[in-house]
Order: C-alpha cells, then sequence, then structure tokens
C-alpha cells in the first residue's frame, strides 16, 4: 500500500500545564473507518481536533493526502501557513461536533449550502440542488426551510453530517455524534454514519458505542492518557484485549 | 396526625360527564378596585391637560408645526443620524481592535472607551467647540515631515462639526462596548464550526458572527440611538439650532415657557416611539430561528382579533 491517507506523527498537545497529548501516531488508510475509544480526559477528542487544525499541535505533525496541516516545510524548517490556507486545507475535512453546532439563524437548506458557498463560488442554483441531495441522503427532505430549533436533536445531527458532506470532503471526522442525543434518537444518526461508511468514505469516529464500533469499524484504537495504548481490528481489540487498561475500560462500558 | 385521601371538593353525585359542567371562573375585587382607583386618577389628568389654561394649546398648535420649529426637528434628526451612523462605525472597529490577538490594539481600544466614557458629554463637546485654541491649523502631509495641505481649523470644524465629532467619538465609545458583548455572547461553538467549515474570516464576522449577535446588541442599541437622540439638545450650548435651542430662542422672547417646552416634548415623543417601533420590526427580522416560531406582531393580533369578532357577529346575527 502506498503512503497512508492520514498520517499523525508523533503528536504533543498541552493545555497549559496539564498535557493532554503525549506522543500519538496514528496512520488511516483511504477509505478506512477507524473508531476511537477511550475513557473520558483520554485525549480523543483533542487528538480528533488537531486533524483539522482546530488545535494547533505542540510537536509532531499531522499530514492528510500528503500535505502537511497547518504548515509549509521548507528545507528543515516548517512554516506556519495564514489562516485564509488553514481554513482552505480544512475545507477537505468535515468535522462533525457533539453538540451539532449548527447557525441556528439559518435554515436546514443554508447551512448546508453555506460551506460550499463561500469556498468554492459555485452558481447558487447548483449548490443548492446539492444541499437538496445531501438532505434526502440523511433523510430530511421535507426539512428543507425549517430552522435547526424546530428538530429533534437527532434531526440536527444528520444536518450537520449533511453540512459536513456538502464539501465532498477526502476524510470525515465524527466528536462523539452521538453523546449529546437522547437514547431513542441515537440509532438514527448512527444509521447514517453507517451507511457513509459502507460507501468508502475515509473517516475517524470518536464514540462511545461499543456496538457500532464492533459493526462498522475497520480497526478500532484505544486511548487512555494521551497515548494510543492498543490499536487493532474489532474482534481482536474488543473481545480480545491485551492492555489491562483496555480491559478494565471495556468491562465498565459493556 | 394522619392525612387522609379525603377530597377537599366533593365530586358531584350525579353521574354527569365531569367535561360537560360549567365553569365559573374565580372573581377578583380587588384588581377592580385598583383599575378604579387609576381610571380617576387618570381621568383627573386628562381633565387638567384640557381645562388648565396654563398649557396654553393655542401657542402649542401655532408653533408646533411652524417653520422654526420643523428646520429644528430637522437638525436635531441630522445630528442623531450623523452620531449614531458614525459613532457605530467607530466603535465596530474599536470593538474589533478589543478583540483582536494585538495586545497593543487591546491596550488603545480599552483607553479610548475609558477616556469617552470618562468625559461627560458636555465638556467633551466644549472642548472641540473650542479646538481652535489649541490647533490653530491643521496640515495634512507626511507625519513629522512636510505638508501637503492646511487649514485653519475655525474653517474646518464649524460649530456643527464639533457637534457631530463631539456626538460621534462619545457615542462610539458606548457602541464599542454594546457591539462587543454582543460579539462575545455568541455562542464558541459556532466559530469552530465556520471555522471547521473553512469559510473565510470575513464571512464568519458578516454571515455567522454578525446577525446572531445583533440579537442582543439591538436592544442596548436602540437604547443608545434613543438616548443621542434626546442627548442632541446638550449641544444647544454650542448655538446649534436644534430643536431643544430653538424652543428656548423662541420663548425667550414671548415667554410661553410651558407651551414651547410641549411642543419639544411632544416632538421628541413622536420620533422616539417612531424609533421604537422600527426596533421591533428589526429586532423581529434577527429573530429567525432564535424562537421556535415568531409571535405575532401587534397588527396582526389585531386582525386575528377583528376576524374573531366578525365571525362572533355573523354567528349571533
Amino acid at each position: 500500500m502506498s503512503r497512508p491517507m492520514v498520517d499523525l506523527r508523533g503528536i504533543h498537545k498541552s493545555f497549559g500545564t496539564l498535557e493532554v497529548l503525549k506522543g500519538v501516531t496514528l496512520e488511516v488508510e483511504q477509505g478506512q473507518v477507524v473508531v476511537v475509544l477511550g475513557p473520558s480526559g483520554s485525549g480523543k477528542s483533542t487528538l480528533l481536533r488537531t486533524i483539522n487544525h482546530l488545535e494547533k499541535v505542540d510537536r509532531g505533525y499531522v499530514s492528510i493526502d500528503g500535505d502537511l496541516l497547518g504548515y509549509r516545510r521548507v528545507g528543515d524548517k516548517l512554516h506556519e501557513l495564514k489562516e485564509r490556507e488553514i481554513l482552505k486545507q480544512r475545507t477537505h475535512i468535515g468535522f462533525v461536533f457533539q453538540n451539532f453546532n449548527l447557525f441556528p439563524h439559518l435554515t436546514v437548506l443554508e447551512n448546508v449550502a453555506e460551506a460550499p458557498l463561500s469556498a468554492q463560488r459555485k452558481q447558487k442554483k447548483e449548490v443548492h440542488q446539492e444541499a437538496v441531495r445531501l438532505l434526502a441522503r440523511v433523510g430530511l427532505s421535507d426539512k428543507e426551510n425549517a430552522y435547526p430549533r424546530q428538530l429533534s436533536g437527532g434531526q440536527q445531527q444528520r444536518v450537520a453530517i449533511a453540512r459536513a458532506l456538502a464539501l465532498s470532503p477526502k476524510l470525515l471526522l465524527f466528536d462523539e455524534p452521538t453523546s449529546a442525543l437522547d437514547p431513542e434518537l441515537v440509532g438514527e444518526v448512527l444509521d447514517v454514519i453507517k451507511d457513509l461508511a459502507s460507501t468508502g468514505t475515509t473517516m475517524i469516529v470518536v464514540t462511545h458505542e461499543i456496538g457500532f464500533a464492533r459493526e462498522v469499524a475497520d480497526r478500532v484504537v484505544f486511548m487512555d492518557d494521551g497515548v494510543i495504548v492498543e490499536q487493532g481490528s474489532p474482534t481482536t481489540v474488543l473481545d480480545h484485549p491485551q492492555h489491562p487498561r483496555t480491559r478494565a475500560f471495556l468491562s465498565k462500558v459493556l | 396526625m394522619s392525612v387522609s385521601a379525603r377530597p377537599l371538593v366533593a365530586a358531584p353525585e350525579d353521574e354527569a360527564d365531569p367535561a360537560s359542567l360549567k365553569v365559573v371562573p374565580s372573581r377578583h375585587p380587588w384588581r377592580w378596585v385598583g383599575v378604579a382607583v387609576v381610571l380617576v386618577l387618570l381621568a383627573q389628568f386628562i381633565h387638567g391637560l384640557v381645562t388648565n389654561t396654563g398649557w396654553d394649546w393655542p401657542t402649542f398648535r401655532q408653533y408646533f408645526t411652524a417653520d422654526s420649529i420643523l428646520r429644528a426637528v430637522g437638525v436635531t434628526i441630522e445630528l442623531t443620524v450623523y452620531g449614531t451612523v458614525l459613532g457605530f462605525a467607530l466603535g465596530v472597529v474599536i470593538a474589533l481592535m478589543r478583540l483582536s490577538k494585538s495586545p497593543f490594539l487591546q491596550v488603545v481600544s480599552w483607553t479610548y472607551i475609558w477616556a469617552f466614557r470618562s468625559i461627560p458629554l458636555i465638556v467633551q463637546l466644549l472642548f472641540w467647540f473650542n479646538i481652535a485654541y489649541l490647533y490653530q491649523r491643521f496640515d495634512f502631509g507626511i507625519p513629522f515631515g512636510p505638508s501637503f495641505v492646511s487649514f485653519d481649523t475655525k474653517d474646518l470644524i464649524g460649530p456643527m462639526s464639533a457637534a457631530v465629532l463631539g456626538l460621534a467619538l462619545h457615542q462610539a465609545a458606548y457602541a464599542a462596548e454594546i457591539v462587543r458583548s454582543g460579539i462575545i455572547a455568541v455562542d464558541h461553538g459556532q466559530l469552530e464550526a465556520a471555522a471547521a467549515l473553512g469559510i473565510p474570516r470575513l464571512r464568519q464576522f458578516r454571515r455567522i458572527v454578525l446577525p446572531q449577535a445583533m440579537r442582543s446588541i439591538l436592544p442596548n442599541a436602540a437604547n443608545e440611538v434613543i438616548s443621542l437622540f434626546k442627548g442632541t439638545s446638550v449641544v444647544s450650548v454650542m448655538a446649534i439650532g436644534e430643536l431643544f435651542y430653538q424652543v428656548q430662542v423662541v420663548y425667550g422672547r414671548n415667554a410661553r415657557v410651558v407651551a414651547l417646552l410641549m411642543v419639544a416634548t411632544v416632538w421628541y415623543i413622536a420620533m422616539t416611539t417612531l424609533l421604537s417601533v422600527v426596533q421591533y420590526y428589526v429586532e423581529r427580522h434577527y429573530a429567525k430561528g432564535a424562537l421556535r416560531n415568531l409571535p405575532p406582531t401587534p397588527l396582526q393580533r389585531v386582525r386575528a382579533q377583528y376576524a374573531a369578532l366578525r365571525a362572533r357577529a355573523g354567528a349571533t346575527g
């Protein structure tokens, strides 16, 4: 196999004196679905946020398809990119937040169309047609003109997924996409993510849904205390964990 | 003591469906007493307005739409518009400086707000009015170097410009804080979502942050516009012919103080009412999506009530 699509090398990140990531190295191949598990405070959300440069790393680097994120390498120096260039890099990476973060003053259709309209300078009509298609894909054809606050949590998260898809990203990142949802709404969101996984989208999902990891993941990564403790196929990690910390975590959540 | 399960009110003896029973609303006699007292007081006040010759309504009528007063209302509106537009334009810049990542710009912004909130408006206005004592000439050119154009301060800053300058600079300090409060009230997740979608910085501000910030900026901004509108009466100290100055000039001549103060009062009330109505509809515009369903406007409510009344009249008649 050629070089991995996502390449994280020795990522370190501290908030003040608290070291949240202590040297994380992770590779994700094109079309792979990687599920990141771990107790809260293990650094999994921070790791996900470094991948699209929402958090700047202190040490190490992130590269997507061979492009360094946030920096340009000249000789043996890394030059920080301008914000405009970082924003452009982010258009290749879709991000779905735990709290949806939909724009409450825009309709569902406008939420989905906002990024393509601002970034790609396409025709409004074309962008809207694409947005309508994406909303149909997440099962929300009838909600185009609703405002986010008029929707249920599950519907809002599905709009957020459609919004993340609107730029046809190479990579999708999910940060605990079902943690803010009522239990009966979790299924509808996971179904949409499963559907995306089956179409060969590359994605990294931080979640607490073990069943989802078992069903969808090509690889499960277990993190604790800022490092990757172990990783492998779902059956290996979930059924035959090698590390005592993985065993301790799984015994609590299963 | 034991608590018995006996209901406080005996249930109806017969087997009739409780849903079919007539509901008698409870009475509130003291509420009616309160209404009666207030009505009497109101009636006394209105009676006084009409019968007390001190109000001098004929003089009021004579001057309310007099040319000199209308011109003065125009000057007041002009001062308000300039003060608001320039004040808020500068205020947005100062707010953004305060929110920028540069410590120098933050300090400059903080100092500006500190200075202009500390100086009473009237003192500041008089400073601008007398600026020619401090700087006789204004030179435009290379800083610390030669100048290309030179103006006499008295020609450049007349009383009207001094008033606009003073009002706008004063207003900018308050506007900056109002705009900043609106911007920091927008959930941080909104900026993260916009950044994650790669929306360019200017568009993030214009399309995502500002419309949401407007929700909390507007009520405060409307307060400021209204208080600026009335605050323009302060510039009467600079002998500018705005509404309050003009009224003073007239009653200085004819000694009809009360009638002319009423002319000014009614104009101020009328214009403030207009501003309040505009505020209501602008706020409603920015409430889109913030509420699940917008409440009806007063006009829609009146129409709905009228329709209901007609329907009832049609049913009985």
